[in-house]
């Protein structure tokens, strides 16, 4: 399953790491020769530090600290190229397998490991600023996507975007899968979206399959060419290439940004790994395909790429150390993490007072104190 | 004498009893055929499909794309020109997006024309707590599916069940919503291939007793029976019955127990406000009112969304809590 190039496709990192645009990226040089030597070291070490932390949280989970665990491993560079193209008035509504594009926002990465050890069903509050705007994780599929839009249509209706101006207009960004394409939700959010010309990017990373449905499966044309066919202007990026994910992404905020309607891109990228930690993808696929993707591994095109541009080992070192760093952080506060309180079961369950739920906390803590009672 | 070419029973855990079920009615009849997300190269995320894609092929089991609404309502497409799908949704809080054609239309369509239609279609929900997953992975959606007119709902908890009530449930000309309680998967029972020993929507007294009578479905079957053997160290005796079918609910057994025993208490994982516990207690009370020494009691999942998998225990009843109602039937 190793798609045959669209020509259309934006890429401007070889898998070698040297710089060989393709015709259809012609337009996005601009954006990636404009980019400083920090801002290219940025993305490299935003993509191997969460490698290193998307490993430790695979242990955890085969350690039995976590009911399971969703890896990022090989779509790093289409989430870090997207989320480090968004503005820090956007918001973003992530699947559940982003856990760099929270990162970047500000998400501490404990509240991801919370919900996936089951402490709670959230986690963290993307209208607390330390969180930049960073939505919950939805793992009904495609279900996010309406939500976006509709954030985005409140963001239309209430002139956030199209001001002219780039420091006050607002963007969402929405992320889903290519099996995730296949629901009516998704369609759905598209329709709404050209309709009210919402400020967003539909962000679809197609890592090929859906559990152990192939895309091919999904569907029978490139998946970006469905936006165009609902009015949205839609493009195809090496999702492995973090400079062309990151240029597409620009441009699309930008433009949604200034209230020029959605877009969609389609990141063509890799899941290297299983689906989550109950999934074993050798009963789908062959270790010849996936061997043909690791030698397009996103983080490894752009180190040679740095290498090649005079990166200095100390910087290399200096990555990996933050790496492990932010490994061995989570691996002790995971360790550490909380219990809950069973009376916990009963908040939020509505926002002001019920009497069902009252009385029902009220016979639990009786209930808890009676064992108590006969315990002493 | 025993017929000497009846197949002798034979041991499975409940997961496999569903597969051959459905292996079974699969080669009884080509109309048959299994659609969902993940059952065929990977035999389903349960694995309840295993094999089965390999034995009858791609256009018997398929693979579809990621779309429930569409799995559903294709499957009364495929129904209309004469198949009998066997659709699974993945995971409880999965279905949701099939609602409307589930409960809108597959559940309507005979009405609406008047009988001229029929819909075999069979739709396998793996439900219910205890595995520890993550959000929308345990959720016991039965209430739903028990409400809507025109759908019948099942749930086997034992794998001579799962195996022949399956096949029931694929020869019903009637939609038939079927409830896996998935933490039962793994558990071995004897299957009788010979004969079915109830047909799909009886209900079956599976232990005697004389005090209390304990009405429970899915996996909370078992948690009834470990209760009751419980009671009976501490010298209740406990009558553990097992629903089965959900839609339509089959009475006579519990109220002729009731009417033996004067209490009963109704056990689920679902929550209690407007649940089969409510219904069936409000309808024991109307037919046996005069044999009640105690108002039929439930026993239920907190009135609360299922929460994060740390508490699932504390929010499941467990055998304990079904004790403590014993307890207090016992006390009227
Ligand atoms: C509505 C719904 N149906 C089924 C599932 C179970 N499920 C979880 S992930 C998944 C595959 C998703 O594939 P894709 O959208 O390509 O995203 P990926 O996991 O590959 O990132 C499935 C079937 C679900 N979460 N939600």
């Amino acid at each position: 399953m190793t798609p045959s190039e669209d020509p259309a496709l934006v890429r401007v990192l070889a898998a070698d790491g040297s710089l060989a645009h393709t015709a259809a990226a012609e337009p996005y040089l601009p954006i990636i020769e404009a980019l400083s030597d920090a801002d290219l070291e940025r993305f490299y070490r935003d993509m191997a530090v969460i490698r290193a932390f998307d490993q430790q949280a695979t242990n955890l989970q085969r350690q039995g600290q976590l009911a399971l665990w969703p890896p990022s491993f090989g779509q790093e560079a289409a989430q870090v190229g997207s989320a480090r193209a968004a503005r820090p008035q956007d918001h973003l509504f992530p699947s559940y397998r982003e856990h760099v594009v929270a990162r970047i926002r500000g998400v501490d990465m404990l509240d991801i490991i919370r919900v996936m050890r089951g402490l709670t069903h959230g986690g963290w509050n993307p209208f607390d600023p330390k969180n930049g705007n960073t939505h919950l994780y939805t793992l009904v599929l495609g279900a996010q996507t309406l939500h976006a839009t509709g954030l985005a249509m409140s963001m239309a209706f209430d002139g956030r975007c199209g001001t002219g101006d780039p420091e006050r207009d607002e963007a969402v960004i929405v992320y889903y899968g290519d099996g995730a394409s296949s629901q009516g939700d998704v369609h759905e959010a598209m329709v709404f979206a050209a309709s009210y010309r919402t400020p967003e990017v539909f962000f679809l990373q197609n890592n090929q399959w859906a559990i152990s449905v192939p895309v091919s499966t999904q569907s029978r044309t490139p998946l970006y060419r469905r936006g165009e066919g609902i009015g949205i202007p839609s493009i195809q990026v090496d999702g492995n290439d973090v400079l062309a994910s990151y240029a597409v992404s620009r441009v699309a905020l930008d433009e949604a940004r200034a209230g020029e309607g959605p877009r969609a891109i389609e990141a063509m990228t890799y899941r290297m790994g299983a689906h989550t930690t109950s999934d074993d993808p050798t009963k789908y696929r062959t270790a010849e395909e996936e061997q043909s993707w690791a030698l397009r591994d996103p983080i490894e095109r752009m180190r040679l790429f740095l290498r090649g541009r005079g990166a200095s080992d100390a910087f290399f070192a200096d990555v990996e150390a933050e790496g492990r760093a932010l490994a061995d952080d989570v691996r002790v506060r995971t360790v550490a993490l909380e219990t809950l309180q069973t009376a916990q079961i009963f908040d939020n369950v509505y926002a002001s007072p019920h009497p069902l739920v009252d009385e029902e906390r009220a016979w639990l803590a009786r209930y808890e104190a009676s064992f108590e009672e006969g315990a002493s | 004498m025993t017929d000497a070419a009846a197949p002798a029973p034979i041991t499975l855990p409940i997961s496999r009893a569903l597969n051959a079920g459905m292996r079974r009615a699969m080669e009884e009849s080509d109309r048959v055929l299994l659609m969902g997300e993940d059952i065929g190269r990977l035999g389903g995320v349960f694995r309840v499909t295993e094999g089965l894609q390999a034995d009858f092929g791609e256009r018997r089991v398929i693979d579809t794309p990621l779309a429930e609404s569409a799995i559903v309502g294709t499957a009364i497409g495929l129904a209309m020109g004469g198949f009998r799908p066997v659709c699974e949704i993945q995971f409880d809080g999965f279905v949701f997006p099939a609602f409307d054609q589930i409960t809108a239309q597959l559940a309507k369509l005979t009405y609406r024309h008047e009988g001229a239609l029929q819909l075999p279609v069979v739709i396998r929900i793996p439900y219910g707590g205890h595995i520890g997953a993550v959000e929308h992975h345990q959720e016991s959606p039965e209430t739903y599916f028990t409400h809507t007119p025109g759908l019948r709902v099942v749930s086997p908890s034992t794998a001579n069940d799962a195996y022949w009530m399956m096949q029931q449930a694929i020869a019903s000309p009637d939609p038939v919503i079927f409830l896996e309680p998935k933490s039962r998967y793994w558990v071995k029972g004897e299957v009788d291939v010979a004969a079915p020993a109830l047909p799909l929507h009886a209900s079956r007294i599976v232990r005697r007793g004389t005090d209390v009578t304990l009405v429970a479905h899915g996996a909370m079957v078992a948690t009834a029976l470990q209760a009751a053997a419980l009671a009976e160290s501490e010298g209740t005796s406990v009558e553990v019955i097992d629903l089965r079918s959900l839609s339509p609910v089959d009475y006579g057994p519990i109220l002729d127990s009731v009417r033996r025993t004067g209490r009963m208490v109704y056990a689920q994982e679902a929550p209690g406000f407007v649940s089969l516990g409510s219904e069936i207690s409000a309808t024991v009370m109307e037919r046996a009112f005069y044999s009640l020494e105690a108002p039929v009691l439930r026993v239920s999942g907190f009135n609360t969304p299922f929460p994060p998998a740390k508490l699932e225990g504390v929010y499941l009843p467990d055998a304990d809590r079904i004790l403590e109602a014993v307890d207090r039937a016992l006390a009227y």
